[in-house]
């Protein structure tokens, strides 16, 4: 799975199946900082993912 | 998980019809809860670039109210300049007149950069930009920012953390009546960053992330991160800010303000806080343009 984070830039590349809730607790984010995309539509924490999934990790916190 | 309307939800319960019309009636009941526009007023909107004023905008054009745009550019290198770009971009993909930009450097003589030698950078640039914001808001019945749920919430518990209670009547979603300001205005007051940054997203709004290089030395970062933390039990911003409103309005004073005798801007002392920095910077207040 390619999970690229947009606050710093990076595109990790793991192996998960799981919800997008478990997603983020195995990167240790908070659900509330960031949302989740997956072809440019958003998940929510219930949505099923596969191992073949790329996502975008959208930063909810602005930079400023 | 399914809206209430059958279609799959995009953020908490909702689909994105149903989710951006939540916001936009959010706002809207803001705005009349406050009274923050009156008919015929003139509205200047502040924006940076960011999710929150371009939402902003966006969300005042959709409920039919016209506005002009100014964005201070602070001249701080690797950030405004991308998030002023995208600035321009959104403005001229939504058909509004481009936004006057008004720079440090071109009306206070300097840039942030040469005033940091003496003075924490979010210091500085506070100041200078609500003293620009002030300037260039004179001649409009009211100034919109788009500061929203959690950057109040930051801003109430810093006041506490620091034992400056008194400056909390300074917050709120509009600001009191005085001859020397512009009314400010928070119509995005309920809304929380993560729905403005869903909003935008949903909206396909011009935005890349671009952090601010000194946003790791303010004390906004820190007490963020405690409240961030803290919210994993839901609903704790809305709680601060609700309980900070019940204690408002015992909060207020009548607040003396004077002029600046330098620049003549408003000022609660005998020279104003952007003129004190210029004065330890050692560089002369920019002339009147």
């Amino acid at each position: 799975m390619k999970i690229f984070i947009e606050k710093t830039g990076e595109t990790k590349d793991i192996e998960f199946s799981g919800t997008v809730k478990q997603l983020l607790e195995t990167l240790k984010l908070a659900p509330g900082d960031v949302l989740v995309v997956r072809e440019n539509t958003l998940l929510t924490d219930d949505i099923e993912l596969v191992d073949k999934d790329s996502l975008k990790l959208l930063s909810v916190t602005s930079g400023g | 998980m399914l809206c209430h309307c059958g279609n799959p939800a995009v953020i908490e319960t909702l689909c994105r019809e149903h989710f951006l019309e939540s916001i936009e009636r959010k706002v809207k009941e803001t705005i009349d809860r406050f009274n923050l526009i009156m008919p015929n007023d003139k509205i200047l909107v502040a924006a940076s670039g960011g999710k929150d004023s371009m939402t902003l905008a966006l969300i005042l054009h959709k409920l039919q109210y016209t506005f002009d745009i100014l964005a201070i550019d602070e001249g701080i290198p690797g950030y405004r300049e991308h998030t002023l770009s995208e600035l321009l971009t959104f403005c001229k993909q939504q058909g509004f007149p481009p936004p006057n930009v008004v720079s440090f450097k071109d009306v206070l003589g300097d840039s942030l950069q040469e005033l940091l030698q003496s003075h924490k950078p979010c210091t500085v640039c506070g100041t200078f930009r609500r003293y620009l914001l002030n300037k260039y808001a004179k001649g409009y019945d009211k100034l919109a920012t788009g500061h929203n749920l959690d950057d109040e919430a930051q801003t109430i518990l810093m006041n506490v953390y620091k034992g400056q209670p008194f400056l909390l009547a300074k917050l709120g979603p509009i600001t009191k009546a005085n001859a020397q300001f512009t009314r400010r205005i928070k119509p995005l007051y309920f809304c929380t960053e993560r729905e403005t940054r869903a909003y935008a997203f949903l909206n396909n709004l011009p935005l890349a992330f671009h952090e601010c290089p000194y946003t790791h030395e303010s004390y906004r970062d820190a007490v963020r991160s405690v409240l961030n933390n803290a919210e994993q039990q839901s609903g704790m911003k809305r709680n601060i800010v609700n309980a900070f409103l019940v204690m408002h309005e015992r909060l207020r004073e009548e607040r003396n303000l004077r002029q600046c005798e330098r620049c003549g801007e408003a000022s609660s002392g005998r020279i104003c806080k952007a003129c004190q920095l210029l004065d330890v910077a050692s560089a002369e207040p920019g002339t009147e343009s």
